[in-house]
């Protein structure tokens, strides 16, 4: 067991560390600390550019597509200066990390050569299609439809909670391909392009005011029947297997971005005095003990390579930080007090804890609400008889 | 970086573990409770069989001189079945001598530590008073302190060995609700103390040492009182099903294997982060005492709501664990305690 780095992988920390601060002191200083998803989204393509014209843009990915084959320790450390440079999210996290990782794994050759210089190269900006109206905690209730007519998949139905689907390229699609078949089984998983009439977006406006998710409606929306990961039917153990890639390193990358966070809640409470209240200096300390021991946890599954047993720190992961987040948006607004509730640019838009505290109501309901995250852990970690399910 | 066992870890893990379940069984246990709290043949078969009384003690004193992670999986096994042993003492007083002790208190001490022929504790007390090489004052809460032999004792600032049958040294031994490890109180009349060669060296290694005790034997007991909740779950059946498959039962277990996990990463980020040195051992050390010890309570008090009527009652064991993780949330000092240390670190001090 050994926590430290060695000399190379720290070099390797300064190299990244001043090519990042170099780009947000230069030429993107303009993006420097945008904490939402949505911002300046233009500029923030061309970073995904600029990611990639100096190979930072999928360190972990093989050379041959246009990643460095970056070992674990290495992309731990990106992940951990990507954010203390203050850099903003990448808005092709789902091209680099699931739908990238997804066509590796389970793609033809053919495919990835399709796919993959793209969405290393930053101009193929990716979007996920699981959730529906009426499939949420119940994913697998997908009633989206594919078929294939005149060698094209013809798809039809809606999905929702896209998040980026506006200013994305290509949206993966989870859509029930065989005709009068329930639940995982009958599902294939489409890559399709999201410019074309048989699509349609429209923005859901958040309890924040902002717009990062869509409601995106197919209308005889076509795709290459080539389009197709894995064979027809395939679709849920492809969709599994591409969650279990969002527990990745770039948890690493979000926890510096909590980091930020908590700094900012801390600095807020030195300067305003409720430093000094005892209960906020235990909660401070509550939070900071919660965001180490994130940290540690995803290390432990990051380094975890035994894969016969359920790994419970990989298993707790998402309800663990989910909730803690969610605690730290109501942190914020009790060191603010009441002057946190006061938008100051005068119209309904929130500075960082603000928006923290709306925005974290979310990170306890997407990719599997705490009710369901729950449920996962009694069930697969610790072996409890499965809920009754109806049909 | 490379947060996983070895396999030699690993190893000792998995020794530590059966040997504990084998050993320190729950009959065993409850006889040491009726008696004086030291489960003997236990402790024995540890030190001499299994060779793990010297973990902390360096090679050339009889020891095998291993980490504070080697050290943490045997105490993570000894808390999974609360054994009634002085393994805290020994942790303490062990890398207290070997840090701050002389070459003579080295020798002359550690072999028998690691031996288990020599039983050992300590405590402290700001208004000890020394006189000439004699100690006088009072300390309580000196857990296995009725059947030690040897105590470190310390003012704060400095630390003496006493030997358990100096003169003017009296032991009494309060009835403690936890029976598991007894906390005596000693009082002391001047008498005779070895002082430590470097006492502040001690002190600083002896404490970490006995917070990671106390954080892996509450990671490992929670972890006990998960894994006995869920058998009984899968068993027990009311309205005509297992009642592990109600979600009001079952997200109680989940919640606790969530705070499991965290105190997992937090007992071993604060033993790694001592063996290596790291300028965060300090800060980890709190968040290891003061998160185990929390999430050990929660898991005992849940296992005994979980098992209904039976978990209430004295046969059960859910109460060794309830006992033994109230204990642990006071010694060495409260949560909030640890908690206001990380405070001070990242705010200053309260005005």
């Amino acid at each position: 067991m050994k926590l430290g780095f060695s000399k190379e992988d720290e070099d390797f920390r300064s190299e990244c560390a001043s090519w990042l601060n170099d780009q947000m002191s230069g030429e993107f200083s303009d993006i420097k600390g945008i904490t939402t998803l949505t911002e300046k989204a233009e500029r923030r393509k061309e970073w995904e550019q600029q990611l990639a014209a100096h190979k930072w843009s999928c360190i972990g990915w093989p050379e041959e597509w246009g990643g460095r084959g970056a070992s674990l320790a290495q992309q731990v450390i990106f992940a951990e200066e990507y954010a203390r440079a203050g850099v903003p999210g990448r808005v092709n996290h789902i091209g680099i990390e699931l739908a990238g990782p997804t066509i590796l794994t389970f793609g033809t050759d053919e495919q990835k050569k399709r796919f993959l210089p793209d969405i290393a190269a930053g101009k193929t900006i990716f979007c996920q299609g699981f959730s529906e109206p009426g499939a949420g905690s119940d994913l697998a209730a997908v009633r989206t439809k594919g078929h294939v007519e005149n060698g094209e998949w013809v798809v039809n139905g809606q999905k929702i909670w896209t998040s980026l689907a506006h200013i994305s390229d290509w949206i993966f699609v989870v859509t029930r391909t065989e005709e009068g078949t329930q639940g995982p089984k009958g599902l294939s998983f489409l890559m399709m392009p999201i410019d074309q009439e048989g699509i349609e977006i429209r923005g859901i406006e958040q309890i924040n005011g902002d717009a990062e998710f869509n409601e995106t409606f197919f209308t005889d929306a076509k795709c290459a029947e080539d389009s197709l990961i894995g064979a027809p039917g395939d679709g849920w153990k492809i969709a599994m297997g591409l969650l279990a890639f969002e527990r990745g390193v770039s948890t690493l990358g979000q926890q510096m971005a909590f980091r930020n966070e908590l700094d900012e809640i801390i600095a807020a409470a030195k300067s305003n005095g409720s430093s000094n209240d005892p209960l906020i200096r235990q909660r401070i300390a509550k939070a900071e003990i919660g965001l180490r021991l994130m940290r540690y946890g995803a290390l432990r599954m990051l380094s975890n390579q035994d894969h016969s047993k359920v790994d419970g720190a990989a298993l707790t992961y998402k309800i663990q930080w989910a909730t803690w987040r969610r605690g730290l948006g109501e942190l914020g607004m009790d060191v603010l007090g009441q002057g946190g509730e006061i938008a100051e640019g005068g119209e309904y838009a929130w500075n960082t804890l603000p928006n923290l505290f709306l925005y974290s109501r979310a990170d306890t309901i997407y990719g599997g609400t705490n009710q369901i995250q729950r449920n996962l852990i009694a069930e697969r970690g610790l072996g409890m008889p499965r809920e009754p399910r109806g049909k | 970086m490379d947060f996983a066992f070895t396999d030699e870890q690993a190893m000792i893990a998995e020794t530590a573990q059966q040997f504990f379940a084998e050993n320190a069984t729950s009959s065993r246990t409850r006889e040491a409770m009726a008696a004086d709290g030291f489960d003997r043949a236990t402790w024995q078969s540890f030190c001499q069989e299994l060779g793990l009384g010297g973990l902390l003690v360096p090679e050339e004193f009889g020891g095998s001189a291993l980490g504070m992670v080697d050290f943490a999986t045997v105490a993570e096994a000894a808390g999974s079945q609360v054994a009634a042993i002085p393994l805290h003492g020994l942790a303490m007083i062990g890398s207290a001598i070997a840090a701050g002790g002389s070459d003579e208190q080295k020798s002359k001490w550690l072999p028998q530590l690691a031996s288990g022929d020599v039983v050992a504790s300590g405590g402290g007390n700001a208004d000890l008073k020394s006189d000439n090489g004699g100690l006088s004052g009072k300390i309580e809460f000196v857990p296995h302190g009725n059947i030690a032999n040897l105590f470190i004792l310390s003012d704060g600032s400095e630390a003496w060995i006493v030997e358990a049958d100096a003169d003017g040294l009296s032991v009494d031994t309060p009835v403690t609700m936890d029976q598991t490890r007894p906390q005596a109180t000693l009082t002391l009349s001047n008498v005779k103390a070895d002082p430590l060669a470097d006492g502040a060296a001690a002190l600083n290694i002896g404490k970490a040492a006995g917070w990671i005790c106390l954080a892996a034997e509450a990671l490992g007991g929670a972890q006990a009182c998960l894994d006995r909740t869920c058998e009984y779950a899968k068993e027990r059946e009311q309205f005509g099903r297992a009642i592990g498959s109600f979600q009001a039962y079952k997200h109680r277990l989940a919640d606790m294997m969530i705070e499991i996990e965290q105190a997992r990463s937090a007992v071993y980020w604060a033993a790694c982060a001592i063996d290596e040195g790291s300028d965060e051992a300090e800060l980890a050390l709190h968040a290891a005492k003061s998160f185990c010890a929390d999430t050990f309570f929660k898991c005992a008090g849940d296992m005994i709501q979980l098992h209904g009527g039976i978990g209430f009652t004295w046969e059960h064991d859910a109460h060794l664990f309830f006992k033994r993780a109230r204990s642990i949330q006071t010694m060495m000092q409260s949560g909030n305690w640890h908690r206001e240390e990380i405070a001070t670190m990242i705010l200053g001090e309260a005005a």
